[in-house]
């Protein structure tokens, strides 16, 4: 812009070269990114909000699904997920302290923290792994009825959960795991459940103390425990065995939970991954005196960026999916 | 990222010596909050569980508002939005705290209708 009469290069806003929000290019693109991640993110959450206010009066309970921690047995509601997030909480920290470490030019510093960073993220991932086996594992079984829904059992005494294997009979009965080489081709079974249908409701008849519980929370938040007629009537519905968890069935009640519990912490582990992946490289970069020579460590900012952003995500899925 | 930090958090009622405490500071603050919203989630006191506001339970508001706490010093200090210009701070904010808002409500009233329609018995799906 020749033409123009300019007093001072520097206070020409057309000439270029401003930054007007403070940033540079490469962490305003990292801003970008989260911003639309995050909208990615809100959009899974707010639609399992959307299919559970649809089903309102029958979603599962998060404290009586995610009741275990690992070497331990026993009912334990939401330790390890409170585990999980102080973990991730903590690795953010290291970050935080590695990006603090990396504007006084320390390298060292930067090492450590990068490092202790990793292994929050990974200690993280491998728990996410551990909650996600115990859940497709199951915890009690139930029956599936025509309609989809769940009829979990418990013991009229102690008022506790009961598994199949607690009142199930053992009936001299061939059953073979449906494959599709064998009959209609679209249809199979995943897996080969321990007791069969006849078995569980033959054993349910036989034990006078089992009732059944649905789906359906009354009013002190609690899932509705039927009588013994009740449960003897509501047994005819019942069409299949289901243990543990997938993207059809889910023993812990609606189906729907369990696809959001796979799409939305799968998801979220994903992005935790490929933060340690970058993590990881960043690491060998600062070992390598990559950003010494460069003469300032903004990447290690913006990697720290992305891994406190997986953090926030994490803070709203606990939230969301174990807490309300 | 500008070079000098803003060391005071709760609107300068607590003002840090150097970053590194200021961090350590808001790590203490972050286990808390988790802990208060874990302790509260396993004892479900009966006052919180039964009163509701805006037809949510005060338990799940007092679980939202903390966790939106804790994002504000995740967001603030942790990813530097303190130490960033206004400008920049504030269109990472709200684009998405404005979508998200408007995402919620479609979405939530949406649900609430299919609910009644189940409830109301034009469609069997509990059997």
């Amino acid at each position: 812009m020749d033409a123009t009469v300019t007093t001072g290069t520097e206070e020409s806003v057309w000439g270029g070269g401003n930054q007007p929000l403070g940033a540079s290019y490469g962490k305003m693109m990292m801003w970008f990114f989260i911003v639309s991640d995050a909208l990615t993110f809100s959009g899974f959450l707010v639609s399992y909000g959307f299919s559970r206010f649809k089903f309102i009066e029958t979603w599962p309970i998060a404290d009586e699904v995610f009741t275990h921690v690992p070497f331990f047995h026993g009912n334990y509601p939401m330790y390890y997920v409170a585990f999980m997030t102080f973990i991730l909480i903590m690795s953010s920290v290291t970050m935080v302290l590695a990006v603090d470490a990396g504007h006084k030019m320390i390298q060292k510093k930067v090492v450590l923290y990068m490092f202790l960073t990793i292994i929050g993220g990974a200690i993280f991932v491998g728990s996410q792994a551990w909650e996600w086996a115990t859940f497709i594992k199951g915890d009690h079984g139930a029956l599936e009825t025509k309609g989809g829904r769940i009829l979990q059992f418990v013991n009229a005494e102690t008022g506790e959960r009961a598994s199949l294997a607690d009142f199930s009979k053992t009936l001299p009965e061939e059953r073979v795991k449906h494959e599709s080489s064998q009959g209609i081709w679209f249809e199979k079974e995943g897996y080969k459940t321990s007791f069969s249908l006849n078995e569980v409701v033959e054993g349910f008849k036989a034990t006078p103390n089992i009732l059944i519980r649905t789906e359906t929370i009354n009013e002190e938040g609690h899932k509705t425990v039927l009588t013994r007629e009740e449960s003897l009537a509501k047994l005819k519905d019942a069409v299949m065995v289901v243990e543990g968890a997938n993207l059809i069935h889910n023993e812990y009640g609606s189906r729907l939970f369990a696809d959001f519990f796979f799409f939305i912490t799968g998801f979220h582990g994903f992005h935790v991954f490929s933060g340690v992946v970058i993590n990881v490289i960043i690491f060998f970069n600062v070992i390598l005196g990559t950003y010494e020579r460069r003469g300032h460590y903004e990447m290690v900012e913006k990697v720290g960026l992305y891994w406190h952003f997986v953090d926030l995500v994490w803070v709203f899925v606990f939230t969301f999916f174990y807490l309300v | 990222m500008a070079h000098e930090h803003k060391l005071e958090i709760f609107r300068g009622t607590l003002k840090f010596k150097s970053n590194v405490q200021k961090i350590w500071g808001v790590l203490i603050f972050l286990s808390i909050v988790t802990a208060i919203e874990v302790a509260l989630g396993i004892a479900k006191p009966q006052v919180l569980t039964h009163n509701f506001f805006l037809g949510m339970k005060l338990l799940n508001w007092i679980f939202i508002i903390l966790t939106l706490v804790k994002a504000y010093y995740i967001a603030w200090d942790f990813m530097h939005l303190r130490d960033e210009k206004t400008a920049l701070r504030r269109s990472i904010v709200w684009t998405p705290i404005f979508l998200v808002c408007y995402l919620i409500f479609i979405l939530l009233f949406e649900a609430d209708y299919i609910y009644n329609v189940y409830k109301d018995g034009f469609m069997a799906w509990n059997f």
